[in-house]
């Protein structure tokens, strides 16, 4: 690999809007510039695809969880109701798990939706560490207000180049917040 | 924007397509009536499975119209913005409404007057004890039935036929104004599609049980008016989607954006399920309490249209769940009419499984040309209508408040 340690410089750059914002996103996408992320005061439909987040993989989470929701239920209802302790209510047997499947199917739809649901929200909670006292991570409280920020750590070399480009862009603020030494072992392949 | 396309004119090709299935359609109708045979050993009359397909028919497309006037009141009543840029198409949808009513009407009076026999409370005597018709169950409600079933019938109509109007003249209006600085007409609908949701949502219930359970006329659920509803509801989302896909890609309607059309894909994914809910809790309570007078309903289906209603089940159930689950398969123009046609067939077929164990019973032979053929006759009619309509006002609205966000809508 041979990678050295590298510097990274962080920066803000600071919007009242969001369409000069959206704007200066695809500028530094255009000039090969990875956005690490970007806080809003609102939800901005369709930016993923402007700030180069990859597609979400929630989608295949929730198909696993909902079949392990599905097979659970099936599980326990057939050893309840079959295998333990056959019934007969209201003249429909439990003999075998066919014989009273309709009475089964709204088990088998909540648990598979209770698994889905309750596995997606714990997943994006794990994955975005929001945890009990977990601490905020906004980079600056203005953007829970109006502000639109864009949040950047990049090598010396694209610094200046995305400070550039933000101010031509009509940043309101571009802030230079320091930078901080990444050892080689965790410096990334960050061409997308 | 190109604003010569906002003016639809329909393409010669597609009037001589509705042309062509309306006179396959009649070609099929008239043969049918000359081939319904009676059958005396079954108790069966002549032309009893025609009329119930004309039924069918007629009842599918109403149906239709009425749930896109329900779903453009919606976009009204919530103050929806996404579906701006598609209100022309929902309303010209909505427009085939007095179509639908008008042969709904003309069958309920060859009913009354007994040239056909689809409602068993029509019967002359059926409340009265020394008569040979007499029906002790029909007897015990008839109140229900006879006038006050036709004034409740006349009053569903001059309702729903008051608001469509309403609604489609104000849109009008508002178009012909230089700028409507106040949205008054947007607020005159605002308000007229919040009672129509109103009134909708009593009269869809009540007119199924009117209009279609009353066929089985001895059994009932509480839960069929939204069976239906959620039945009439899918098919408008189809049509209107289907349509407004045929439009773009004749190069009408460029600006509306492929978000719009992938929400069009979440309703009919959506609804089918809405659908299946409601079709399996009607199934699975039945089934569950296993009271005969109940029971009966799904009897004559399991003993006598198996097929039909397994087919139903899956083509409206398992094959949207899995065809239209992905994001991409809803953003893939081609695949939504693909799939929306299959489920619009499918619903069709639903409601010939509802309307037929009632009036044709054990003589059902399985589909054939004849519910084909008068599927294909309304379908040209429905589609002669709603192009027009089309042609009657510009595609897109003006002094709509919501114009711009959907107009940039993107999710």
């Amino acid at each position: 690999m041979g990678a050295t340690a590298t510097n990274k410089h962080i920066i803000h750059g600071v919007f009242s809007d969001e369409v000069p914002m959206l704007e200066a996103c695809k500028k530094l996408r255009a000039s090969g510039i990875r956005i690490k992320d970007v806080y809003t005061p609102m939800p901005i439909h369709g930016i993923d695809g402007i700030i180069g987040v990859p597609r979400t993989r929630i989608a295949i989470c929730a198909f696993i969880y909902g079949i392990t929701g599905t097979s659970l239920a099936t599980l326990m209802m057939w050893y309840m109701m079959v295998h333990d302790w056959p019934n007969d209510i209201g003249g429909k047997p439990t003999w075998a798990y066919y014989f009273a499947v309709p009475a089964f199917i709204p088990i088998t739809f909540e648990a598979t939706v209770f698994c889905a649901a309750h596995g997606m929200a714990l997943t994006y909670f794990l994955r975005c560490w929001l945890v009990p006292g977990a601490k905020a991570k906004n980079p600056d409280p203005r953007t829970t207000d109006d502000k639109f920020l864009i949040y950047l750590e990049l090598n010396d070399e694209q610094s200046g180049k995305a400070q550039e480009i933000l101010r031509n862009n009509a940043a309101e603020e571009v802030n230079y917040k320091g930078a901080f030494i990444v050892p080689p072992a965790y410096v990334l392949d960050e061409t997308h | 924007m190109n604003t010569d396309k906002l003016n639809f004119t329909v393409p010669s090709k597609a009037r001589l397509f509705s042309f062509a299935l309306m006179g396959l359609g009649l070609l099929s109708i008239i043969l049918m009536f000359i081939m319904d045979k009676e059958n005396h050993e079954e108790n069966y009359h002549a032309g009893t499975r025609a009329w119930s397909n004309l039924f069918a028919g007629s009842f599918f497309f109403m149906a239709l119209s009425l749930a896109a006037a329900f779903f453009l009141g919606l976009q009204y009543a919530a103050e929806a913005g996404w579906s701006t840029t598609i209100k022309r198409v929902i309303e010209a949808v909505m427009m085939y409404l007095p179509w639908g009513l008008s042969f709904m009407m003309l069958l309920f009076l060859v009913g009354q007057f007994h040239g056909h026999h689809m409602y068993h409370w029509m019967t002359e005597g059926v409340a009265d004890p020394e008569n040979a018709n007499y029906d002790a169950v029909i007897a015990a409600k008839i109140g229900y039935f006879g006038v006050f079933w036709w004034i409740r019938t006349i009053l569903y109509m001059a309702g729903w036929l008051w608001f469509t109007f309403k609604l489609r003249r104000n849109s009008i209006e508002a178009d012909k104004m230089d700028i409507d600085v106040n949205n008054s007409y947007h607020w005159k609908n605002i308000k007229l599609g919040a009672w129509f949701m109103v009134l909708f949502a009593v009269t869809s219930s009540t007119s199924s049980w009117d209009w279609l359970m009353s066929i089985d006329t001895h059994w009932f659920s509480t839960l069929f008016g939204w069976y239906i509803f959620s039945g009439m509801w899918i098919s408008a989302i189809v049509a209107i989607t289907i349509l407004v896909i045929w439009m773009k890609k004749i190069g009408y309607l460029e600006y509306v954006t492929e978000s719009t059309i992938h929400d069009m894909g979440k309703w009919m994914f959506a609804i089918s399920f809405l659908w299946t809910y409601l079709y399996f809790s009607q199934f699975m309570l039945i089934w569950y309490a296993d009271i005969p007078e109940e029971v009966v309903y799904y009897q004559t289906r399991w003993e006598s249209y198996k097929a039909l209603m397994w087919t139903v089940l899956f083509v409206n159930f398992a094959f949207p769940m899995i065809m239209l689950m992905s994001r991409d398969c809803k953003r893939n123009f081609f695949f939504l009419m693909f799939v929306g046609t299959i489920i619009f067939v499918g619903h069709y077929l639903d409601l010939i499984m509802i309307v037929m164990p009632g009036t044709v019973g054990h003589s059902w032979t399985g589909l054939s040309w004849m519910e084909f053929g008068t599927f294909f006759f309304f379908l040209g009619l429905f589609i002669y209508v709603v192009l027009n309509a089309l042609t009657k006002a510009p595609l897109l609205v003006k002094n709509h408040p919501f114009l711009q966000e959907s107009l940039h809508h993107s999710t």
